[in-house]
């Protein structure tokens, strides 16, 4: 798409460097942003493979595809891949490109960091994919790399710990980047209560990445001590405790979770109301629901571990802190209802996305409501009606509104309408297929079916074969995704400045594509 | 604001949220010690305390009538060469007064090892109420190759113990920390 860009604005007397060394050397937020999207969109295909993998495996109960080492190894790398490698850049990638355009600032704050963080990714994800080829294999103990389970695997450990490192360093350059551009680079009338949703909740989502991505790396450094310098934090017989690994673990855990979900919440605060034709619902009401949300996860992170023996005390004080979160969350869900109440709607692509996300999310985020009972969850621990609950958040939540995010502003990025036919395609077959891929999963979750299991028993056999027809559905439909983007990048109808009808914000004040440099004087807020 | 003062506020701020990138992460080895302190004073995790205690006084031994259920219960850690049982499955016990049972330990390695178990209380909120007077988790053994031990516990359970528990289970993890003479643990 940037290419387009630059053949579109060769005239421009400050375009982009010629050759591959612009992308080496960038320092421009659109350049960096094009390149997390895109880093962002490979990886997806690299841990989507791992999924259908681990579903082919589970087509049938018995071990026919892989051994179950290697089928441990994907299940761990597809939710590392995912999470470290396809969600936290995909949204860092759109931060890059759209916050300085909504705010009205010329560039990033600090654009050789963000070159930086860029570029440590992919070398971060080499490390880690590496150790698929070592001996011992990668890593099989679950993306939550427990003590003592992690321990006991292959030497290629340290690799993972590193790359976790290289990815933390990563997401932290990268945020503090966006919280020095959120505060100073805004222009002149552009105060906070103003900034557009998306703005505001990275910047939240910056601070969460800042107070716990340390804590992560502290826990792995303690593992990577523990494995290889003859420290005991976690082990008994030195006088650690595992316990504590899930402590720390979640401690970091938690909040990330809602690293996940923030900017997707900022997303679908842009798109519902461009297609509603009417302005958000609630705009300090979101705002604040947000900034709750981001407290109340440090404060709930042992709902994870409801099963590891805490005292009744500890287990309804985070069971109540759980629940609390479905208040402010709640808030949002209305909030986004109430802005398409009577509003003139029309469905194109991203408001598609839109209300998938609006109806999907709130269907895991109720699983995850009856995972926050106590005495229901020991039931459902580790079982696929866990798997079913963070897929629906994480898929058609992160993963959807990163692709709504793409349609609603990919004309905004390439000058160039997308393919409306082949992009309402792309939805509805991977809505069909995402909900036969991970519906069935509450099923044979309450049924008792653990999660992390290359074979199973007999009774989870049709909901399975189920799953995995929906899993290679959803899979090569992503391809559709890729054709709409890629024919999008090479040309088509032209994009108007504002693109579309009903939308607002600063972004829609600058020609498409936009061009290289944008808002070097600063636009006038009203 | 011109572009000196602009690097200069860009700057600024990256330093405070790079005190706070530092801060979190001595926050998360902080974790530790406050972690085991919680643990400690709580008696939550089934942590039941690594100290001898001192016998139970006259006034606890009259306080209490009624008998509960002490099981017995030993893992040996994943790998280890080693048989370790207790000598008595469950034990009536009768809080404030003081009991000694034993646990056998085989060696079947044909090497010198050293041996270390760590207690566990279940559930957790008994924990703080059992009380080792001797046991052998305060120490390491040593062990010849093929070698058997026959260690002791002394213990008695408070007459504090909350009236909704009738059973404690006391569980012994069996560690092999090495051989003879290692000085880093071998987990």
């Amino acid at each position: 798409m940037s290419t387009a860009t630059a053949e579109h604005h060769d005239h421009d007397d400050h375009g982009p460097a010629k050759g591959w060394t612009r992308w080496l050397y960038t320092t421009n937020h659109k350049d960096i942003g094009t390149l997390y999207l895109l880093f962002a969109l490979v990886m997806f295909f690299i841990g989507g493979g791992m999924a259908l993998i681990i579903r082919a495996e589970l087509f049938q109960p018995g071990l026919q595809l892989v051994d179950p080492l290697f089928f441990n190894s994907m299940t761990t790398m597809h939710a590392l891949v995912m999470i470290f490698g396809v969600v936290m850049p995909a949204f860092v990638g759109l931060a890059n490109w759209m916050i300085p355009m909504m705010i009205g600032g010329p560039d990033m704050a600090l654009p050789r960091l963000n070159n930086w963080s860029f570029w440590i990714m992919p070398f971060a994800f080499l490390l880690l994919l590496s150790t698929l080829f070592m001996e011992g294999g990668g890593p099989a103990g679950g993306w939550t790399l427990y003590a003592p389970l992690s321990l006991q695997g292959g030497d290629s450990f340290a690799f993972v710990i590193f790359s976790i490192h290289f990815m933390g360093i990563s997401s932290v350059m990268g945020s503090i980047n966006i919280v020095a551009t959120i505060f100073n680079m805004r222009a002149p009338g552009m105060t906070l209560m103003k900034m557009p949703l998306f703005v505001w909740t990275w910047l939240i989502t910056a601070y969460l990445l800042i107070a716990v991505i340390p804590v992560l790396a502290g826990a792995v450094t303690m593992l990577l001590t523990d494995r290889y310098f003859g420290t005991s934090f976690f082990s008994a017989a030195g006088g650690g405790d595992p316990v504590m690994y899930q402590h720390i673990f979640w401690f970091f855990g938690h909040p990330e979770v809602y690293i996940l979900i923030l900017p997707a919440f900022g997303i679908i605060s842009s798109i519902i109301p461009t297609f509603a034709r009417k302005p958000l619902f609630g705009y300090a009401s979101m705002v604040y629901a947000t900034a709750s949300i981001a407290f109340l996860s440090f404060i709930v992170w042992a709902h994870h571990m409801f099963t590891v023996g805490m005292p009744l005390a500890g287990e309804m004080f985070f069971m109540f802190a759980t629940m609390m979160i479905s208040v402010p969350t709640g808030v949002k869900v209305f909030n986004w209802i109430a802005t398409m109440w009577r509003g003139s709607m029309t469905f194109e692509t991203p408001m598609l996305f839109a209300v998938g996300f609006l109806v999907m999310f709130t269907i895991g985020g109720l699983s995850g409501l009856m995972l926050a009972i106590t005495p229901a969850d020991i039931q459902y621990h580790d079982t696929y009606f866990v798997v079913a609950h963070f897929h629906y958040v994480l898929v058609p939540g992160a993963i959807y509104s990163i692709m709504a995010a793409t349609y609603y502003w990919m004309p905004k990025w390439t000058g160039n309408m997308y393919d409306e036919k082949w992009g309402k395609i792309h939805f509805w077959v991977s809505t069909i297929f995402l909900n036969v891929l991970f519906f069935p999963m509450h099923f044979v979750g309450l049924a008792g079916m653990p999660r992390r299991i290359p074979d199973y028993s007999l009774q989870f056999a049709d909901w399975n074969a189920v799953a995995t027809i929906g899993a290679f559905g959803f899979g090569f439909s992503q391809l559709i995704f890729v054709y709409v983007v890629l024919k999008c990048m090479r040309g088509g109808e032209k994009a108007t400045t504002e693109v579309w009808e009903g939308a607002e914000g600063l972004e829609w004040t600058v020609p498409s594509p936009a061009p290289y440099h944008t808002f070097e004087k600063p636009p006038v807020i009203n | 604001m011109n572009m000196t003062s602009l690097r200069k506020a860009h700057l600024f701020i990256a330093a405070k949220l790079c005190v706070l990138v530092v801060g979190m992460f001595g926050f998360g080895y902080l974790m530790v010690p406050i972690y085991d302190v919680l643990c400690d004073i709580t008696g939550l995790n089934g942590k039941p305390s690594m100290e001898a205690s001192a016998a139970p006084t006259a006034e606890m031994m009259e306080q209490e009538q009624r008998e509960i259920t002490v099981e017995f219960v030993s893992v040996i850690n994943s790998g280890a060469a080693w048989t370790f049982k207790p000598t008595q499955r469950t034990m009536k016990v009768t809080p404030g007064k003081t009991y000694q049972t034993s646990y056998l330990v085989t060696n079947l390695a044909q090497r010198a090892a050293v041996g270390q178990a760590v207690p566990s209380v279940a559930p957790s909120s008994a924990a703080k109420y059992f009380n080792k007077i001797e046991c052998f988790c305060f120490n390491r053994q040593d062990f010849e190759a093929g070698s058997t031990k026959d260690l002791p516990l002394v213990f008695f359970v408070e007459p504090d113990l909350p009236r909704s528990i009738d059973t404690i289970t006391l569980s012994y993890t069996y560690f092999d920390i090495g051989e003879q003479g290692a000085s880093v643990p071998d987990s």
